[in-house]
């Protein structure tokens, strides 16, 4: 008797978003990327193909940073103190898109100048951090969205205390916002529902569930994101944003990947066991519904890019 | 599918005797649907509902223990998302060896012998599959002098695995595996040596079909390979399996078996394995860097989402503190404690580490959640008696919670509260620095 395999009806689906503006946006990024518009859950090619893959970011920053692993500083070089540079050789390594992330050292005009500068490094479509601080982030980022009108950056990070500012300039200039919660389905609906309040358009919101690395927390990010994408499939409007996420943050912070010296013997090889920890981080959100994964190391890069293209082809 | 109180009460007689000790036959079938009593309890139960109970309460997904000195399980699973309920048996990792390697013992030797540790669970290998590339008899014989690990055999030669399996009595090995065109014999020798064996097809129909027929042989223990050569083709025919056997396709309710080994990324291959239903996985070689995160990973997703992993609060010493040593203060969250207690104890330097109640939450989700404050510390201060072990009174707060620092200092008049850093890799550098 042939087994009749079960599939998924479902009657919501992930919204299409576009990062990135070419000459016929006002903009100067050579293409545009697009992420989203799944109506199934991931990589189930017998219930819906998958119409855009997930995509890859890597991130730079405005200064050269003296917190990162010395495995990165090797695999970045002299590129790291340049950052129209770095992003050059992220795109030679794959890249997809660029998040450049400014630091407390930034004033508005070096924000301005650094951004136009990777602007004019890559053609790829930009992610824009602040350093993370509520009114540096608003002093550096309004600036920074009023000079590249027309590019449609990601602009980040918007999070419950401070999306005010950031939601009303990339409004205004025709960019997009990365929205942040910590790890929880109800308040990534809540701030979706906050920022789409002041009229932002849906499909300018990607939406940030947070995510733990590897054994710090990776199981929680990983079932919110199956959560929400379960939600948006059954047609909750307010989680149908692609996600965006950030294992490569998260990884490179661990003691597994940041320390060579005076770990355990059972960790084995320190370079290999720090980008399988980057790597396997990335993956593990792949499979949860990730759309967008920031990621660091060159060589996690070509890995999980290699895995999205064997992943999304129809088996 | 379990049955429903009412389902099970029209098996059962019906004359509420009332000698299982409930007033009524309805009142004994709802404790038999909520699992709180053992059908035996009844004693004139008919055996045509005993084996129709006994096929409802069968797992989805029966439960496959490969056993020799250790034991490793897969099955049993009752969800396809880990949040619905949480994911049971983790899949067992095993290393992949060849019978024809000259250098097979000292291989197996070093990988038994790996052991590592995450947050006070130590992990190893579950096991090895062997490649009968050459003389099968002589390297299970070798491999037994070296390690107790379950074995899984892989050749279809029948005669090589008589033998082999003659070695191993007592033990459940995985015979790998039967197809449609030599299943028998397989069978027979599966069923004589009381071994597992794994099933091999490459559509879904041919896998159930081929269950079916070995099961007519009189072999329940059964492990699925549906030879998916892809990350794509493995998650969809994994998640297919999942759900059928979910749905109670009983030809299909088995333990899965993947091939990371033969991926073009085996670390890749081998992590969607874990994520996405795989109970069996095997892995090339024995390498440390990648089977130390995969092993977290497996910890990770299967972990139950309703319990954080903890530990006990209580006042932990380490290096042997001392009254003038300094109190480290953090929270009960596995993570958390043992980021902490690891650097501490590598550092050498004597510290007494609280670690309070906070529900199992890590310093900040415990913050922001209200478990972990001022009031609560200082509760814990006290409440240990901290004040008779030590004389300085010197407690360190994580840095991330630098503002607690004015109102503890409140709570515990007389102590010396400092600001630690916020990263416990910093702690020794700290200790060495700013407390002395
Ligand atoms: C996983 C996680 C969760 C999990 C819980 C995990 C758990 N068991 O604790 C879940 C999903 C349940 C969760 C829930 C919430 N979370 Co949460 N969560 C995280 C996340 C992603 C990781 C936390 C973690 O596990 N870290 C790893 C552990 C090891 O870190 P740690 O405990 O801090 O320990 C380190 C240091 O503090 C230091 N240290 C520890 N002890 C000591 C002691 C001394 C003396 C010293 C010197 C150092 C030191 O050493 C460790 C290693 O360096 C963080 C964001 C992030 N990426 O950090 C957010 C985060 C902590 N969560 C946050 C919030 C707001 C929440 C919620 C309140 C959200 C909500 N409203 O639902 C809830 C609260 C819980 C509740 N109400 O039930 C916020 C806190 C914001 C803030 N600054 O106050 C964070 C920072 C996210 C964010 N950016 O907004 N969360
Ligand atoms: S012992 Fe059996 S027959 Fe008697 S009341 Fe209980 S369930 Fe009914």
């Amino acid at each position: 008797m042939p087994i009749e395999i079960p599939k998924d009806k479902w009657t919501g689906s992930i919204r299409a978003v576009t990062i990135g503006g070419t000459s016929a946006e006002g903009g100067t990024r050579a293409k545009s990327v697009t992420v989203g518009g799944q109506t199934s859950m991931p990589y189930l090619h017998y219930e819906a193909l998958t119409p855009n893959k997930p995509v890859i970011a890597i991130e730079i920053k405005s200064h050269k940073p003296d917190d990162w692993s010395p495995l990165l500083a090797e695999a970045w070089g002299e590129a790291m103190a340049e950052p129209a540079q770095w992003a050059k050789k992220a795109e030679e390594a794959g890249a997809d898109i660029i998040v450049l992330a400014l630091t407390l050292a930034d004033s508005p005009e070096d924000a301005v100048r650094v951004v136009k500068s990777v602007l004019s490094g890559t053609g790829l479509p930009l992610i824009v951090w602040g350093p993370g601080q509520a009114e540096k982030d608003n002093e550096l980022l309004v600036p920074v969205s009023e000079a590249t009108k027309g590019e449609k950056i990601v602009l980040g990070i918007c999070e419950d205390k401070n999306y005010r500012t950031i939601v009303a300039t990339a409004m205004a200039n025709g960019h997009l916002v990365q929205s942040r919660t910590p790890m929880d389905v109800n308040l990534s609906k809540q701030l979706s529902i906050l920022i789409s309040d002041m009229g932002m358009p849906k499909d300018r919101i990607l939406m940030d569930p947070t995510t733990g690395a590897l054994g710090y927390g990776i199981e929680y990010g990983y079932s919110v994101m199956e959560r929400l994408r379960l939600a948006a499939l059954q047609g909750d409007a307010m989680t149908q944003s692609p996600m965006i996420v950030t294992p490569g943050f998260e990884a490179w912070k661990t003691k597994e990947a940041k320390v060579g010296e005076g770990v355990p013997e059972g960790w084995g090889d320190w370079k290999a066991r720090a980008i399988n920890w980057e790597t396997l981080t990335a993956i593990a959100l792949i499979e949860s519904g990730a759309d967008v994964l920031v990621l660091r190391h060159p060589e996690s890069v070509k890995r999980v890019k290699d895995a999205i293209e064997e992943l999304t082809i129809p088996a | 599918m379990a049955l429903s109180g009412i389902q099970i009460y029209k098996l059962l007689p019906q004359t509420n005797c009332k000698e299982c000790g409930f007033p009524t036959c309805l009142a004994f079938a709802m404790k038999l649907a909520a699992k709180q009593v053992e059908l035996s309890a009844c004693p004139y139960v008919s055996d045509e509902s005993k084996k129709q109970l006994a096929e409802s309460a069968a797992p989805p997904i029966r439960l496959i223990t490969l056993k020799a000195g250790s034991e490793v399980k897969a099955g049993n699973e009752v969800v396809m998302f880990r949040h619905e309920k949480t994911f049971y048996n983790k899949p067992g990792l095993f290393i992949r060896v060849k019978a024809s390697d000259p250098d097979l013992a000292k291989k197996v030797a070093a990988a038994d012998a790996y052991k590592v540790n995450y947050v006070g669970m130590d992990f190893s290998i579950d096991g090895f599959a062997v490649e009968a590339d050459g003389d099968l008899t002589s390297a299970v014989k070798t491999i037994r002098t070296v390690t107790k690990r379950p074995l899984i055999l892989m050749t279809k030669d029948a005669t090589l695995l008589d033998s082999a399996l003659s070695l191993l009595a007592g033990e459940s090995a995985l015979i790998y595996a039967a197809e449609s065109s030599d299943y028998e014999p397989l069978a027979d020798l599966a069923k004589k040596h009381k071994a597992a064996l794994a099933v091999k097809a490459d559509s879904l129909d041919a896998l159930a079909d081929l269950t079916q027929k070995i099961q007519a042989k009189g072999v329940e223990d059964m492990v699925l390979d549906s030879a998916a050569a892809t990350l794509s083709a493995s998650l969809t025919r994994n998640t297919q399996l999942r759900k059928l056997a979910l749905k109670n396709v009983r030809s299909l309710g088995y333990p899965i078996i993947a091939f990371p080994c033969d991926a073009k990324d085996e670390g890749i291959a081998a992590a969607q394995a874990i994520a996405k239903y795989a109970g069996f996985v095997v892995l090339s070689e024995f390498k440390p860097e990648l089977l130390y995160p995969l092993f977290v990973l497996r910890e990770n997703i299967y972990t139950d989402p309703q319990k954080p992993i903890q530990v006990q609060p209580g006042i932990y010493e380490i290096n042997a503190p001392n009254p003038e040593s300094p109190v480290l203060v953090t929270t009960n969250f596995s993570i958390t404690y043992f980021s902490v207690a690891n650097e501490v104890e590598g550092s050498g330097l004597p510290a007494w580490l609280v670690v309070t109640d906070a529900e199992g939450m890590s310093v900040l989700t415990a913050w922001a959640a209200g478990k972990f404050d001022a009031e609560r510390i200082a509760k814990a201060i006290k409440g240990f008696d901290l004040a008779s072990k030590v004389g300085k009174k010197q407690i360190v707060l994580p840095g991330h919670v630098a503002v607690l620092s004015g109102e503890l200092e409140e709570e515990l008049p007389g102590w010396d509260i400092r600001v630690g850093p916020r990263e416990a890799v910093d702690l020794p550098a700290f200790m060495k620095q700013a407390l002395n």
